[in-house]
């Protein structure tokens, strides 16, 4: 008989893995991806899969230059690929879309260790290295879908809009980044992440109640709007949920939401930028660690000493 | 009312043998009887080689004050005294016995007569019984404090483990000795309640034990039968004590100094058996189960039958084994050899095929906070983790890693598969020689500022 395998207990092993986890969330992210083909065109796919695809090539690029174990199987570049090419218009040039794939894979992820150590979001950072670099072709939003259009370029410009246009920013008819449009659809996606038990609704309602509310008392917009314009949706569910750079506890989720909402609302409002979300984010995952240490959970039992 | 339910995971239960009444066992060829199997100190023999033993007769002594005295539970001749290894890696002294044909009792054996507390504490100390729930602890020494001190007493039937049912089988067919003892435990300490604690995956127990609870009328009053959510680690001592008394144990004290008492239902049920007919603690109801077992059943066997025997009896492996497990899945030793005997506190022998015993290769922490949301007892095994990477004593005195019981809940949840328990276990060795140093560093200061005065003078 062969050896007896020796370890330390337990013995058991949850099915869930870091892959499972990831395609969920990519599962998640496919009613956005529909509706922005309806809304944009074959285009929008085209830029997701390709965003995807060169996530992934620079991850396992980087990993085989510095001979390090190939990660890409986890998917988690697939996810950050998917939301980069969810912030772009659906005019974006290929290339510039790669730049922001790069900057996000390596100078966040891979430079700072790999998953699990960046210290903000990658997607978001990609996003704001498009924005800066790029700012022309990452504004002239469009929109060829059959559905009535909103004629103003997009809602978050226009500034405050009456009731009628709720439904169209609830379905996402209208002008914007691929992924950002359809609030119904990124609804659907946060729904199913929390079914899953991927994420907690807790940083999402955090943020999307202290944005609304931050807007009322600003007075920048209607509240219940506010939350289905821009980047709200998509940041609330998608981006400030990412494991790596939002708190553990349930409180310092809540800290990390309403610190989100704030920011983001006092941007839109006060700022020179239509848009908060993404520099809400980046700064409060600035705050994390602190965050993090501030909220530690309480050990049963546990004796501080004097 | 109580606070809320402490966290935990949801198992996978696997109590494949939870309908299999227990199949005795007859003696094997041999048994090796180890001395070391109870927390504290090991029993001395107080037989020879040569010696013939009796079913039920005495083999060893306790070795100290927390120990406890051990019978043989096969007849036969003692062959020899040696060290053996046992199924931990450790070396232990055992007597080893050969069984005879014919197997006899041992007619000294009688009744124990039990009338107030000492009687009872001395009765429960000459059984041999340790904490059948795994932790060995002799269960004389845990009974001997002032009844003033007890409020509550949990009888552990939560049995929470995946795949062992050894305890809900003696729920099912021993409640007879259970609720003695619990009776006797009544009349001595008269607590305030007696908990009996059932995760209501056994709905079955639950009914019993309710019904006879209430057909009884010294129990009715005296004893609630609690059924509790089936969430790992239920039958931990702390857990089970926060979640039927809302008490909370804390750092470096004992379930008495909150006025609660912990025991396991089989525990009662044989100290009760004891009492009304002699017969000490000499074969354990065992589950044998797993991947790799031919037909999972229930076994009744002599403490000191070795796992390979046992097994055997059971009608063999399906498939090579890759691991063998002394205990639950979740919190079990693999054992080392399939040689080694089991033990008074083996609840159940599982054996994995080759598939099963592999354990899934650790990816990068993606700092979900899911061990974090499962730990019982609240800690952060995360950081836990990065703290112990960093050899940082005073951050894990901070986590309070001391505080793991190693339930095995965050290694289970962990998405990339991190070995968080092991971890832990590390951890608390850095911690233990971290406050070792400190504690160097700070005698040093005080002998130094001790000189300092006397050189004054």
């Amino acid at each position: 008989m062969s050896q007896l395998a020796l370890g330390v207990s337990p013995h058991l092993r949850s099915n869930r893995t870091t892959q499972k986890v990831m395609l969920d969330v990519i599962i998640a992210l496919v009613p956005a991806l529909i509706a922005s083909v309806i809304f944009f065109g074959v285009g929008a796919l085209i830029r997701v899969v390709i965003s995807a695809a060169f996530c992934v090539f620079f991850e396992w690029g980087w990993e085989k230059l510095m001979k390090t174990p190939v990660t890409v199987c986890d998917l988690s570049a697939v996810v950050t690929g998917i939301l980069i090419a969810y912030n772009v218009p659906s005019g974006m040039p290929v290339w510039q879309l790669i730049v922001g794939d790069f900057c996000a894979i390596i100078g966040v992820k891979m430079l700072f260790g790999g998953l699990g150590c960046n210290f903000m979001n990658p997607a978001l950072v990609g996003r704001i290295v498009m924005m800066f670099s790029f700012t022309t072709s990452m504004t002239s939003y469009k929109y060829i879908g059959t559905l009535d259009a909103l004629s103003s370029a997009t809602p978050l410009g226009a500034g405050t809009l009456g009731w009628d246009s709720f439904l169209t920013l609830f379905l996402g008819n209208h002008a914007g980044v691929l992924g950002e449009t359809s609030a119904l659809a990124i609804l659907i996606g946060g729904i199913y992440l929390c079914v899953r038990k991927v994420i907690k609704p807790i940083i999402p309602l955090c943020y999307l109640g202290s944005l609304a509310l931050f807007s009322w008392i600003f007075g920048g917009s209607t509240p219940i709007l506010s939350i289905f314009m821009g980047g709200a949706m998509l940041g609330a569910w998608f981006m400030a949920t990412d494991y790596v750079t939002s708190p553990f506890t349930n409180k310092g989720k809540v800290i990390f939401g309403l610190g989100c909402g704030f920011v983001t609302a006092a941007i839109r409002v006060f700022g020179n930028y239509a848009e908060g979300v993404t520099f809400a984010i980046l700064l409060m995952n600035l705050f994390v660690p602190y965050i993090n240490n501030g909220t530690r959970s309480k050990p049963l039992g546990g004796v501080t000493e004097k | 009312m109580f606070n809320k339910i402490l966290h935990g995971t949801h198992l996978a239960q696997h109590e494949n043998t939870a309908e299999c009444v227990p199949v005795r066992m007859p003696a094997p060829k041999t048994v090796t009887i180890p001395m070391a199997m109870n927390i504290g100190k090991p029993a001395v023999p107080v037989v020879k080689p040569g010696d013939t033993v009796k079913i039920g007769q005495l083999i060893a002594e306790p070795g100290g004050f927390v120990s406890a005295p051990i019978h043989t539970g096969v007849c036969g001749k003692v062959k020899k005294i040696d060290d053996i290894l046992m199924f931990t890696g450790q070396y232990s002294k055992a007597i080893v016995i050969e069984c005879d044909e014919v197997q006899d009792q041992f007619e000294e054996m009688a009744p124990v007569p039990v009338t107030d507390l000492k009687s009872f504490v001395d009765a429960v100390k000459a059984s041999g019984v340790i904490g059948l729930g795994g932790a060995g602890f002799p269960t004389g020494v845990k009974l001997d404090v002032d009844p003033e001190k007890v409020d509550y007493i949990c009888v552990n039937g939560a049995e929470c483990e995946p795949f062992v049912t050894a305890d809900t089988r003696t729920m099912m067919d021993d409640y007879t000795p259970l609720l003695n003892t619990v009776k006797l435990l009544n009349k001595f300490y008269s607590p305030k309640k007696i908990i009996i604690g059932i995760e209501d995956n056994k709905p079955q127990c639950v009914k019993k034990l309710s019904a006879l609870v209430k057909e009884d009328s010294e129990l009715r009053d005296a004893v609630d039968v609690r059924s509790l959510p089936p969430l790992y680690p239920q039958g931990g001592e702390k857990v089970l004590i926060h979640n039927t008394t809302g008490r909370i144990v804390p750092e470096g004290k004992l379930p008495i100094d909150v006025g609660c008492i912990v025991i396991n239902t089989s525990t009662c049920a044989i100290i009760s058996r004891y009492i009304t007919t002699g017969m000490p603690l000499v074969r354990k109801y065992i589950t044998v189960d797993g991947s790799a077992i031919k037909n999972p059943m229930n076994v009744i066997a002599p403490v000191g039958t070795s796992i390979r025997d046992i097994i055997e009896f059971t009608g063999g492996f399906k498939s090579e084994p890759g691991k063998v497990v002394l205990g639950g899945p979740m919190m079990g030793v693999t054992a080392v050899s399939l040689d080694a005997p089991v033990v008074k506190n083996t609840g159940a022998v599982l054996a994995f095929d080759e598939k099963d015993s592999k354990l899934p290769e650790p990816s990068a922490c993606i700092r979900c906070g899911r061990c974090i949301d499962t730990c019982p007892a609240n800690l952060m095994p995360t950081e836990i983790e990065r703290a112990y990477e960093k050899r940082d004593g005073a951050e894990l005195k901070k986590l309070k890693v001391n505080l793991c019981m190693e339930c095995g809940c965050c290694s289970y949840v962990c998405p990339g598969k991190h070995r968080l328990v092991e971890t832990n276990k590390l951890a608390k060795g850095v911690l233990n020689a971290y406050l070792a140093q400190q504690k160097a560093e700070a005698e040093k200061k005080a002998a130094k500022q001790k000189e300092k005065e006397e050189n004054a003078k």
